[in-house]
């Protein structure tokens, strides 16, 4: 302590003037390192964290990625064979990618529409609001694998509830979990309805926009759809942003219902064991973290291949995490 | 909305004469508007609850009722909720369950909110890059790094089949739970800290006496959304527990569950019911701090 006073005080040399930024009294430096080591401290449990269940296994996947491993013997390096394994001859990668993607456009897409839509409608709402707000919000809560599994029954094509109404209706009636066309948009159904975490946001953000903009817009004779073209959106716009982007990183890792919703209605691993191929019906619902799964741990051990899939999923993930800190400095507080 | 014109004194003054007819018109519009609000209200609540009410009354149903085409019980059969926990292991999952939960929910808790209040209040070098491994930790699928670590539970620690894979990681802080808490700490006031150290308090004391009590509400979201994410999970047991149905929790029994018993739907709807019920309980008890929790994932900042 007293050794850095005497140093410090004694030192001639002018403060460093960094181009913009106001020169650092001793006081404040010393004070800055000793934020420093209580900040470590209460960090340090973290930051542990962070080396042993983030960067270890990063890592860790980089190098099995160019090894030749099962899981038993010792891995040996095999250069980029399961790079062109994977990329040019797993049968499923490129099938799984594009229903990944085509998850990520579309379910991306209806859900921050659909979420919009019910966001405005609860706030219009005046009479039970309380009970609305409350029943649009419950799917959310429901456990995926419940949800799933009471979709895989009340969409069943055969015996569910859903077509019994339909044939009543005289409307034509889907194979839902069944139909490799319609496997993906029942999983969208899905989605929709488990809609209540961005009818929140949506709905806080709706709230936060200034009534004077309304007021000043009818002035000026907008319509309502005027009003929500130049004063609603442009003022929730970053919150359809971050609704857009953490929306598509969910849906990279979308795993839990596409599995669940093949298996039961596939069918298969009833009484049979384990006969269930993924991706049922016909590979519609393979997704990409499904192929990681289902190469490491699932079909033949084959841990090189499924970590170069990882790899794949990790670059898409931040990639649009990087664009989620560019385009909205918020994420990072107030720095 | 024509009653905003009467803020502008001028034209209210010069526009008494066909305000009543203006008036008339407007109230007609704004009860029209309610209707319609309402209506899409009622169809919405349709969508979003029928489902629920299906699966309730197919739990209710006999054995050879449940792929019948009536969707009312013809016997209101209680006892499937009964029976269903006969069903080997059920009983044991749902112990499990709730060990995995509440052990997951309060490691976490205690270990994310010192590293929550580093990040927010602390000015430090690399605050900012620490910032930025957090959102990435918090958006890395799990199914990225998910091989080596099972290769270090399973060769290394030998821990596979219970539930420690699961709930050690949560001991080291997690990356949703620090951000959420630390979003909220922004909104804190340094005045309010500054205050305590005049008073002689360290930085633990502070944490714990000035800001925990502030915070609750931001710390009882963050312990319900992990209640939920532990209670729900399914691919972290797939991994670490399915080779050892002893150690299952429920949301991924119940998948098996359906596998050994896929014509009785009665009782897996019995099943897939109760295995919301504690989420959506838990959630009744607790709605205010969860939906602020929601919001503050959005909208802050």
């Amino acid at each position: 302590m007293s050794s850095t006073t005497a140093e410090t005080g004694l030192s001639p040399t002018p403060p460093r003037a960094r181009a913009g930024k106001t020169p650092v009294a001793p006081a404040l430096r010393r004070k800055h390192r000793r934020e420093l080591r209580t900040a470590l401290a209460f960090l340090s449990p973290w930051l542990i964290g962070f080396a042993i269940f983030f960067a270890y296994p990063l890592i860790s996947t980089v190098y099995f990625s160019f090894m030749h491993y099962d899981g038993y013997n010792p891995p040996n390096f095999v250069g980029g064979k399961n790079w062109t394994y994977v990329l040019t001859q797993n049968p499923y990668f490129w099938t799984a990618m594009r229903n990944t993607l085509w998850l990520v456009v579309v379910m991306v897409t209806l859900r921050v529409i659909f979420g919009l839509g019910i966001g405005m409608l609860i706030t219009k709402i005046k009479t039970g609001a309380g009970f609305f707000r409350t029943a649009f919000y419950l799917p959310y809560l429901a456990p995926p694998v419940a949800a799933t599994i009471g979709f895989a029954f009340l969409l069943n094509p055969g015996t569910g509830p859903v077509n019994h109404l339909l044939g009543q209706l005289g409307l034509p009636q889907p194979g839902w979990f069944n139909d490799p066309n319609w496997s993906k948009p029942s999983l969208v159904l899905l989605a929709l309805w488990g809609i209540g975490d961005l009818m929140v946001i949506f709905m806080a953000a709706l709230l936060d926009v200034p009534t004077e903009q309304y007021e000043a817009a009818s002035l000026d004779g907008a319509g309502p759809f005027q009003r929500f073209r130049y004063v609603t959106l442009p003022n929730i716009m970053p919150i359809i942003m971050f609704a857009v982007v953490t929306g598509v990183i969910q849906t990279l890792q979308y795993y839990t219902q596409a599995m669940v919703a093949g298996q039961v209605a596939s069918g298969t691993l009833s009484g049979s064991g384990q006969n269930y191929f993924p991706g049922y019906p016909g590979g519609s619902t393979w997704t990409v973290p499904q192929l990681v799964y289902n190469l490491g741990f699932q079909s033949n051990d084959d841990i090189g291949s499924a970590c170069v899939v990882s790899l794949v999923l990790f670059v898409l993930a931040m990639a649009f995490t990087s664009l989620l800190m560019r385009r909205r400095a918020g994420l990072m507080g107030d720095d | 909305m024509s009653d905003t014109l009467t803020l502008n004194p001028a034209r209210s003054a010069s526009a008494t004469g066909p305000k009543s007819a203006a008036h008339r018109r407007a109230v007609r519009q704004r009860r029209l508007n309610w209707i319609a609000v309402h209506s899409l209200g009622i169809a919405a609540a349709l969508f979003f609850l029928l489902p629920f009410v299906f699966l309730f009354l197919t739990s209710l149903m006999s054995d050879n009722q449940t792929l019948s085409a009536n969707v009312w019980p013809q016997h209101w059969v209680w006892s499937n909720y009964v029976n269903v926990f006969k069903v080997p292991g059920f009983t044991d999952w749902w112990k499990n369950s709730i060990e995995y939960s509440v052990i997951g929910t309060v490691l976490t808790v205690v270990s994310s909110v010192p590293a929550a209040y580093a990040l927010a209040k602390f000015r430090f070098p690399g605050r900012r890059a620490a910032m930025m491994a957090v959102i990435s930790m918090m958006m890395l699928p799990p199914q990225v790094i998910i091989v080596p670590m099972y290769l270090l539970w399973t060769n290394q620690l030998h821990l596979t089949g219970t539930i420690w894979p699961l709930v050690i990681p949560m001991a080291f802080g997690d990356a949703f739970s620090i951000f959420l808490l630390r979003q909220f700490l922004l909104t804190i006031p340094k005045e309010y800290l500054d205050a305590a150290k005049v008073d002689g308090c360290g930085e633990w004391t502070t944490l714990r006496r000035v800001v925990l009590p502030m915070i609750k509400p931001a710390v009882s979201a963050v312990a319900l959304f992990q209640f939920f994410y532990c209670w729900n999970d399914f691919f972290g047991p797939q991994i670490y527990l399915a080779q050892n149905p002893n150690a299952w929790t429920v949301s991924y029994g119940l998948q098996t569950f359906h596998s050994a018993h896929h014509t009785d739907w009665n009782l897996t709807m019995a099943a897939t019911l109760l295995v919301m019920a504690p989420v959506i309980i838990v959630f009744f008890f607790a709605q205010k701090a969860f939906i602020e929790g929601v919001t503050l994932t959005g909208v802050k900042g």
